[in-house]
This record gives C-alpha cells, structure tokens and sequence, in this order.
C-alpha cells in the first residue's frame, strides 16, 4: 500500500470530529513480519501495531468517520484500541480528515551562509584513459574545449583552500576531494595542495580530511606511501573482472587497462591501510552482472568496499541501460542486498556500499529538498577556479556559480537553488520515494534531458524499488539487530 | 505512543514534537522542520481555491451546460445554476481557448505556461503572470 495524495477536490461530509478519514501519503511496507510505514513527506519510520494497520487497512477499502472505524473493526479491537490508534495515526499525520485541506509544503530555501562541506578540486582535466563512455570527454560532454588549462596552478589550489575553508563557515570539518580528468597526473600539485591545506585548517582550528578518486594506472609506492601517511580516502574506479574493465576503460591506442592497474591495486590495498578503500563502477547495457563483479572487486581484489552506479548517458546510446537492462540490475542489488542484511544481522561487515549509503539515510529520516548538495553544501572547481554546481560540472560556464578567487555569485546560487527545490519538480509530487530521490542528479538530468532541472524520470520505477529493498532491510535490522543501526549514528564497530 | 513505534531518527523527532503537544504555533508559511509541512494546520492564513472551504454541498468541475465557459447565465438565463470557477479551468480556457481575457493563450502565445503545473489543485503556485 503506497499511498499519494488523494485528489484534493471537494467532499461532502459531517463536520471535523466526526469527520470521514483519509490516508494520507506514506509507504507501507512488511519487514521481519511486522508492517511500517514510511511517511511522506517526514520520512518517519513507524512500525504499526495490529490496531493501528487495522485501521489503515479499512481506511484503504473506504473514506470512514473514527464512529465507523469503531464499528467495522469491532470483533477484533475495542473501541479504546480503535480511537488510540486513530488519535497516534493522525499524530503522525498518515491520515487526515477530509473535510481538512491538505497542507501543502512552501519551498523553504536554505540560507544564504550554508556552508560548504565538500569541495571537489578538478586539479587536471586531462586524462590517461579513453574510456568511451566518459562524461567528461565522451559523446555527452556537456564542457567544450576551451581555453582552460589542463592543469590547475599551485597558486589556484591554494586560492581554492582558501576558498573552501572560508566558505565551511562554522563546520569543523572541511572535506577536500581531488577529482580530474586522472587526478594523480598532477599529483606534484595534490601533493602541495595537501599541505598547504593542512596548515591553513590548523591555524583557523579547523581539520581536513582528504579523499580522491583515481584510474589507478598511476599509482606507483611513493604516491601510494604518500596516500597512506596522509590518510587520503581512496576510491577507484573500476568495473570489475579483465572482460567487464577491458570493454570501456581503454587507454588511446584502445588497449584495456586491466593488466596495468591490477598489480598496483594490489599493492595499494596492501600498503594502505589508514582509509578503507573503495571501488566505484560504472554499469553499462554490457557490463551488468552485478553480483560477478562484486564477488571479484571484493574477495578476489580486496576492495573493502564497491559503489555500483549506472552509466550516465543520453538514451539512444549503445552503451546506455534501457528498462530491461535496469530490472536485471535491480534483481541484483536486491540479492545483494539480501547478502548484506545477512551480515549485518550478525553484526559483521559487507562491501555492497549502495545499500548501507541509502540506509544511512532512512536511518536518518532525510526529506531532501534537493537531490543532492550539489551548489550547496558541495561544489566543484575547474582548474582556473572557476566554481560550479559539481565536479561534474567544473569548467562549463552555463553551470558556474562563481570563483574561489571572487567568491560565491549569490545571486546565481539563489536562481539555482529556487529553481531547483522539489517544490518545482511537479512531476515528482505524488512519488512516495520524494524525500529521498527528490528527482536525482542534476548532470544525470542535464544529459538526458538537456536541463539540471528535470527530475530523471527514466530512473523512477528503479530508485521506488531499490528504496523499497532498502526500507525492508532497515525494517528487519530494526527488529533483529537493532545494535547496526548504531553505526549510523557513529556508535559501534562492525567485524570485518 | 502505544500503537505506532518510532523506528528511525526522524520518527523519534516526530514523536516528541507529538507528544510536547502537536504543532507549534507558527506564522505564514514558517516551515515545521520535524514534519516537513508549514505550520498552520488551520490553514487561516493560505489563499484557497474556492471550493476548497468547509465542506458543503456538492459542486461541480467543470463549467456550465449551455455557455462554455459560460460563466454569465445557466441554462434557465439565471446565474442559480452556474458552477464556480475551479483550478480545471485553468487547463480549459488555456488549452483550445475561445474566451482568451481569462487565462494566458496556449495556442499562440503562452505554450508553457501551466508546464510546472500537472495537478492545478497542487500546482496552482508555480503558474506566474504573463505580461504579453
């Protein structure tokens, strides 16, 4: 039973007190033989007594005054169970009468000191590999050539440190995030930027913590000793096996780059051990088989953990996911999953990071008002300092948001965020997965429709039954381990 | 609460903001973080619709028989019978419009102007002025 708004037009009916009842919208969803609700748009999870689904169940056959619901369920609850039902089922506001306007959400835009997070340096645009169905210099690059450089200045990286730690405002964290092109060609930048950074966020009482994303064909032991002494998160995108990384991940000549980053993987995972190192793929019409890559990127390689993510791309692409391609990868990660909850019923770690990402947020009950942090609490830098929405969208001007050298354009970051907000996204107003899709990513958008601002609604069907997958999962820990859910708020440790 | 157990952090939110006796009072759309709704459950100080008030009798969408729009006399040449305006019209006078004074004209001159506006009822706040 998933429940949208009801049309909202008039009903007839007796006066508030008496009133007929309505649903409202939320989720329900069966976990270790119990029945929750997730509500919309609150993001709540309540588990339902039998009184309480009861009545939820009879309000789904029919619009009933509490007099009635009294009346239909009264050879299975009393009266007092029936009303304490109704008075916490409208607590929570997962029904209503109907005789009471629906309220509806005003956009509520952030204010205009939100600080930043994370900062996301494109410290080259450059890469090593040709992988064709790259966003940055594939078919559906959205940055044109221009006369950027391909690499950013030491000068710019510290302006951009600067930048970021000026603008995290009260956080005492600062998140600072290389990305490129391949970030390790510059590393003799990284290197500088990192210390710079160190220093600078010591002496405004601040920490930072570092992380990058790389192609691994670089690594050699004086970065990889430098990544561990310095504690860099490391994540590195791979799509699996020699066949799976050897289709897309080619260098120029069209040669894969399996052989070449397997060793140095290896050597990586073996040396740094500081930062739990991660696996990112990106899934294709070709490259789909879920659990075959997982099985290899984690027991066979070592990964602690793997990221799946498909492929963004315009649809008629040969490389692109359609329906079919999307029931197939879904049926996966629902295995996984299933995988997943196994062990952290017995409280032990599992690498399949998608679901324990997604969890993390039910956990938190997070209603999004955007579907990511992107111009928000995460913006990205090309190598001139120019500032945009992401990483993703470093370097094209149409996407810019300011510079780390004149600051925050707040009257662009103003326009975004207004036209960006759920509120705006008609499409996604009855969609009971809202607050935690609230229409995806902005780039994903952008190359499908040609707007940041459509919701990716080639992905909706998918992202309601992955969060269904999810909620069941977060229903059953809930009832059988409910310690895990205790790593979400920073408590415990799981074995590995 | 005895029926419904909160179960993530957000529940336990909702729960003692329930239980410290329901809404806050709240201004005009002054935002309830907690249920993610503004508060004014009354709904006081929002513009409504006009068939959105109290319940009443049964009135009907759409427009009259005779006129459409027609919104001047009912079929007996009185005004006892007409309906009132409701959010539909926004889509029958702006799609295949001949009585172009009341809404923006999709046909020549404002294609997209109910494009962010799917449902009227839910939607009506994204539809701006047009000034042609």
């Amino acid at each position: 039973m998933s429940r949208a708004v009801a049309g909202t037009g008039p009903t007839a009916g007796p006066a508030a007190g008496g009133a007929k009842l309505a649903l409202r919208e939320f989720h329900h969803f069966e976990a270790a033989g119990g029945h929750f609700l997730y509500l919309v748009p609150s993001a709540g999870v309540f588990r339902l007594d039998e009184p309480s689904y009861a009545v939820l169940e009879a309000l789904e056959e029919a619009r009933r005054t509490p007099a009635e619901l009294r009346a239909v369920l009264s050879s299975r609850f009393g009266a007092d169970q029936v009303d304490g039902a109704v008075a916490e089922l409208s607590q929570v506001q997962a029904v209503r009468p109907v005789d009471r306007r629906e309220e509806r959400m005003l956009p509520i835009l952030p204010p205009q000191d939100f600080p930043l997070t994370t900062m996301v340096l494109n410290v080259t645009s450059k890469c090593n590999l040709a992988c064709t169905y790259c966003y940055e210099y594939g078919e559906d690059r959205i940055v044109p050539e221009s006369g950027k450089p391909r690499f950013m200045s030491e000068e710019v990286a510290r302006e951009s440190v600067e930048f970021m730690l000026q603008e995290s405002g009260d956080n005492k964290v600062a998140h600072l995030t290389f990305f490129g092109g391949e970030t390790l060609l510059n590393f003799r930048v990284l290197k500088k930027t990192l210390a710079y950074a160190r220093t600078r966020g010591r002496e405004m009482g601040k920490e930072v913590e570092f992380s990058l994303t790389t192609n691994a064909t670089l690594l050699r032991p004086e970065i990889i000793e430098w990544l561990a002494e310095n504690r860099v998160g490391v994540t590195i995108s791979i799509d699996g096996p020699q066949d799976s990384q050897d289709k897309f991940r080619v260098f120029r000549n069209g040669k894969g780059s399996y052989e070449v980053i397997l060793p140095k993987i290896r050597e990586l995972l073996r040396r740094h051990r500081s930062r739990p190192i991660a696996a990112r793929v990106t899934l294709t019409r070709q490259n789909l088989d879920v659990m075959k890559i997982f099985r290899h990127l984690t027991e066979e390689i070592g990964f602690w953990e793997v990221g799946f993510a498909p492929v963004t791309t315009a649809s008629m692409r040969d490389y692109a996911i359609e329906d079919e391609g999307c029931d197939r990868m879904l049926a996966q990660f629902d295995e996984l999953a299933a995988e997943w909850l196994a062990h952290a019923v017995e409280h032990r770690h599992h690498g399949f990071s998608n679901v324990k990402d997604t969890l993390e947020e039910i956990h938190k009950g997070v209603s999004k008002a955007y579907g990511c942090g992107a111009g928000l609490g995460l913006m990205g830098v090309a190598t001139d300092g120019e500032v945009a929405l992401c990483h993703r969208f470093a370097g094209s001007e149409e996407h810019g948001i300011g510079t780390v050298q004149g600051g925050i354009d707040r009257d662009r970051q103003f326009g975004f965020l207004k036209k960006h907000h759920i509120a705006n996204k008609t499409d996604c107003h009855t969609c009971w997965a809202r607050p935690i899709c609230s229409g995806g990513c902005y780039h994903e958008a952008h190359t499908r429709y040609g707007t940041t601002a459509a919701p990716n609604l080639h992905f909706c069907e998918w992202i309601r039954g992955w969060t269904d997958t999810c909620l069941k999962i977060y229903g059953e820990l809930a009832v059988r381990n409910p310690e895990f859910l205790k790593l979400f708020d920073g408590e415990g440790r799981v074995a590995a | 609460m005895k029926h419904l157990e909160p179960i993530n952090r957000k529940a336990g939110r909702i729960e003692a903001h329930t239980e410290g006796g329901g809404h806050r009072a709240g201004g005009y759309g002054e935002a309830d973080a907690t249920v993610g709704v503004p508060t004014d459950p009354e709904g006081e100080h929002d513009v409504v619709a006009l068939q959105s008030g109290e319940a009443g009798a049964h009135i009907p969408l759409g427009c009259s028989l005779v006129f459409f729009p027609g919104w001047e006399v009912d079929s007996t040449g009185g005004t006892a019978g007409l309906c009132q305006p409701v959010e539909r019209d926004l889509f029958d006078c702006h799609l295949a419009c001949f009585w172009p004074a009341h809404v923006p004209d999709q046909l020549n001159y404002s294609p997209d102007w109910t494009a962010k506006c799917a449902a009227a009822q839910n939607d009506w706040r994204n539809i701006d002025l047009i000034f042609p």
